[in-house]
């Protein structure tokens, strides 16, 4: 199941900090983590994580630092910053909110057999 | 059989860099982050068991498209469309991961705090010589002996040119300030006039020298000082507006508080900003040359069609009227400037042409432009000639009318060669040529009004 664009895109800052969180990584091992945890589903072309980090690190998110990789590659590390610890606690506590509204919404869960509440009109 | 060979990953790499590196909104620092990705990417691909040139493929097909891309960067990064002029250079700063040297402080920012002393030096040495004499008129004779060393010094610094250039320019400085305050000079003489204006354009142009590092007889050396000194201009006339305007400013401000700082600014700022303004415009010009693109090549693209239906105007107005002969004196002098302004549009468009590049309707509008000059200049010379008897031949009218035919003469063959051009005859080399080849001339006619006329017109 492909996931929608704007939704990829409005989950991708939180998912990305939260990896940080677990330690300073690199492009492609976030990439690597993102597809992982879920399992392939949440996927966008690989060169747009880059303009991302850029915007969180001029937001003051993140750090970056340059290093070389163990066969000698250059990489640039980027590192949760104080500022990102509090911005990712923000997200998640809107993105609980907004859980918390869907469950109750679909109270049975995701595979289908439930009762419209949404619905608008008569049924 | 053999197996053919194709291109290697770092080839493949390499030419893929080559491709992105295009798109001006990606910096090398970016390309080298996305190479290093596409290098994992590939390492992860090839252990799942594809060959290097399908694990690049991939690799590069899974970055996304580069429209997407850069158009992503873009709005990351919208500052990298516009050109800047960077003034810090930080190590690291142009992407690259190791640490570059320390830079020596008079180094840092393209010798900024080499050009700012040097400023500060020429605004002293306008001052102390103003303390010194108590004349301004003395002073102002004196403009190009008091500033223009610490030009000359600036391009020493800078381009470390050899001992003989330097010495045969400073004395050059000498004669020209031994000529300007020996020369018993008459009140109010007009030769004095003269022989500062001299004293400028000679200085300036043997500044260049040093500038060539000595390598005067080079066309390209000279092509450069003449966008070097293009482009000094233009940088030189907006520090003079906006200093103006912040010079009104703050003696607006200062009166609003009953606070007079008119004579402060009259006797410090201005003579002070004016000297100095020469180095930091010289300096700008050396620290934008890659990053903006120059500016007078841009007017002259703007003015020449503007300055040709001005002087297509002045013909017809001329001919209809036909009271040029009647005109008063100053004609030849503003004429002058109209050559002046014919020859600096004609020189800074060839600057900036491609040589490669057939000729085409700019040039062709360039041979009207020299067309009308010549027309013009000549009805004016035919028209001041018949009355050199009535005027007399002054030191003023004598120096004119030797620039107008130094000028003249320029444009005449100046408008052959490019009839030549355009016809395809010519190659463009010699219009370079003819118009770098000139310089020593208007040093030749600088250093004439500076050194004989005074004697030959009795200091009058």
């Amino acid at each position: 199941m492909r996931i929608g664009k704007d939704l990829v895109a409005a989950a991708a800052t939180p998912v990305v900090l939260g990896i940080l969180a677990d330690g300073e990584s690199y492009g492609y091992a976030i990439l690597q983590r993102v597809a992982e945890l879920s399992g392939g589903e949440l996927e966008w072309s690989d060169g747009m994580l880059y303009p991302l980090l850029h915007r969180l690190e001029r937001l003051g998110h993140v750090e970056s630092e340059w290093r070389h990789s163990s066969v000698g590659r250059p990489r640039k590390h980027y590192r949760l910053s104080a500022q990102g610890a509090a911005a990712l606690a923000e997200q998640r506590k809107q993105w609980s909110i907004v859980g918390g509204v869907l469950d109750k919404v679909w109270p049975d869960g995701a595979d289908g057999h439930r009762r419209p509440r949404l619905a608008l009109g008569t049924e | 059989m053999t197996i053919e060979q194709g291109p290697g990953l770092d080839d493949l790499i390499a030419s893929w860099r080559e491709w992105m590196a295009r798109r001006d909104v990606l910096s090398s620092a970016d390309i080298d982050e996305l190479e290093s990705h596409l290098r994992d990417r590939i390492d992860g691909l090839a252990e799942a068991g594809l060959t290097e040139d399908e694990a690049f493929l991939i690799a590069v097909k899974r970055l996304g498209s580069i429209d997407a891309l850069s158009h992503e960067y873009a709005a990351e990064h919208s500052e990298r469309l516009w050109k800047q002029l960077v003034l810090h250079d930080a190590p690291g700063a142009d992407g690259t991961d190791a640490p570059a040297a320390p830079i020596p402080f008079l180094r840092r920012a393209n010798g900024l705090p080499v050009a700012l002393a040097l400023g500060v030096g020429a605004g002293l040495a306008v001052k102390v010589a103003d303390l010194l004499i108590d004349d301004p008129a003395v002073v102002a004779r004196n403009a190009a002996v008091l500033v223009l060393p610490f030009l000359a010094a600036w391009f020493a610094w800078r381009r470390r040119p050899p001992a003989t250039a330097v010495w045969v320019v400073g004395g050059a400085f000498a004669v020209a300030a031994i000529a300007l305050n020996a020369y018993p000079f008459l009140p109010g003489a007009s030769t004095v006039m003269l022989a500062a204006a001299g004293s400028l354009l000679a200085l300036w142009l043997m500044t260049g020298i040093v500038e060539a590092r000595g390598a005067w007889r080079s066309d390209t050396a000279r092509m450069d000082f003449l966008r070097f000194s293009g482009e000094w201009a233009v940088y030189y006339l907006l520090i003079a507006l906006v200093g103006g305007a912040l010079s009104a400013l703050t003696i607006a401000v200062f009166a609003s508080i009953q606070v007079d700082v008119v004579p402060f600014v009259e006797e410090w700022v201005l003579p002070c900003g004016a000297a100095g303004a020469v180095l930091v415009a010289a300096w700008l010009v050396g620290a934008k040359q890659r990053v903006i693109e120059n500016i007078a090549p841009v007017l002259t693209k703007v003015f020449t069609p503007l300055f040709t239906l001005m002087m297509l105007a002045l013909i017809v107005a001329a001919v209809l009227q036909w009271n040029l002969v009647d005109a008063s004196r100053d004609l030849l002098i503003a004429f002058d400037l109209v050559l002046v302004v014919v020859v600096a549009l004609l020189v800074y468009a060839i600057s900036a042409r491609d040589p490669a590049l057939p000729p085409g309707w700019f040039d062709r509008l360039q041979v009207l432009m020299l067309a009308s000059a010549l027309v013009v200049d000549v009805i004016v010379l035919i028209a001041m000639i018949a009355r050199t008897g009535e005027f007399g031949f002054t030191a003023n009218k004598t120096a004119s009318l030797l620039l107008n035919l130094i000028l003249l003469a320029n444009l005449a063959w100046a408008a052959w060669l490019q009839v030549g051009f355009v016809r395809r005859t010519v190659a463009f080399g010699r219009l370079e040529r003819w118009q770098t080849g000139y310089l020593p001339i208007y040093l030749a006619w600088a250093a004439v009004i500076l050194l004989v006329f005074p004697p030959v017109f009795g200091f009058a």
